[in-house]
């Protein structure tokens, strides 16, 4: 992708900050009219208040679309879904191999912060656990790959080039931890603290 | 024993295997390497320090060599 800047610590910094305007835009776009309408009139609240639900729900939209994006592998039923998740388990270390079975997610520690690898997607948490990005990527033709397959193949195309991984891969959230964890699934979300656990590791 | 796999639909297939003395296994291995890219695969093995590498010809000293599929934005 020879049009697109090669992700690195500033390009990351830069979209994440390009992120956090556009949120304090919803916020403002939302939040001073129905401010605005409270003080004219304060009985008309509630159709304020509609309002403001509109931008937090905007807000949650954007942080959802993340979460969804990354689907971890289900329990493995089939011979080769298993062949699959063997291989992958051999992939990933120890304690990555622990949490891949709970959460259905791979952990890679690499120099942008940790990640969490799902089968069309995966989660960067940047040094120091505060933000995340959230992005789209696939394998090509995977029809016919295991799930664990998919994960093995983002893994390994992340360990040959991460800075290549995240120019190639299409961000759909960047923003605050927090946000990001309120929409993950209850399965997935140890996975997010290991994560951030292992980019405090990253920052020191 | 070193091995060369590819992940595909049964989870993956192991396409050659080869060990250092047996220069037989490693011709036919490199054959199939090669057979593979030209379809396609790309091709990587693990480093020492956990980060893989994207490679071209066929590593002999490796243990394990797998063979990928491209990626793109989803």
């Amino acid at each position: 992708m020879p049009w697109r800047r090669r992700a690195s610590e500033r390009t990351l910094a830069k979209e994440g900050r390009i992120w956090t305007l556009w949120s304090a835009g919803v916020v403002l776009t939302f939040g001073l009219p129905a401010a605005l309408l409270v003080w004219i009139e304060p009985l008309a609240f509630p159709v304020s208040a509609i309002f403001l639900g509109h931008g937090i729900a905007v807000l949650h939209l954007q942080a959802r679309r993340g979460a969804r994006g990354v689907k971890p592998i289900a329990d493995p039923v089939s011979g080769p879904e298993r062949t699959a998740l063997g291989l992958l388990a051999d992939l990933v270390g120890h304690d990555a191999r622990a949490l891949l079975r709970q959460t259905g997610l791979a952990l890679e520690r690499g120099r942008l912060g940790a990640w969490l690898v799902g089968q069309e997607g995966a989660i960067l948490v940047r040094p120091g656990g505060r933000r995340v990005h959230c992005f789209c990527v696939r394998v090509g033709e995977a029809d016919d790959l295991r799930a664990a397959d998919r994960i093995a193949h983002l893994l390994l195309a992340l360990r040959e080039d991460e800075q290549g991984f995240a120019t190639v891969a299409n961000r759909n959230f960047s923003g605050a931890r927090w946000r990001l964890r309120a929409e993950l699934p209850r399965r997935i979300r140890p996975a997010l603290r290991m994560a951030v656990r292992a980019s405090l590791e990253n920052g020191r | 024993m070193s091995r060369l796999i590819r992940l595909d639909r049964t989870g993956h297939t192991e396409v050659a295997s080869w060990t250092g003395s047996d220069e037989a296994s490693q011709r036919a291995a490199i054959e199939a390497f090669r057979r593979e890219l030209d379809e396609g695969m790309l091709a990587s093995t693990t480093l020492p320090d956990g980060s893989a590498e994207v490679v071209r010809e066929l590593p002999i000293d490796a243990d394990l060599v797998v063979l990928r599929r491209p990626i793109a934005g989803g």
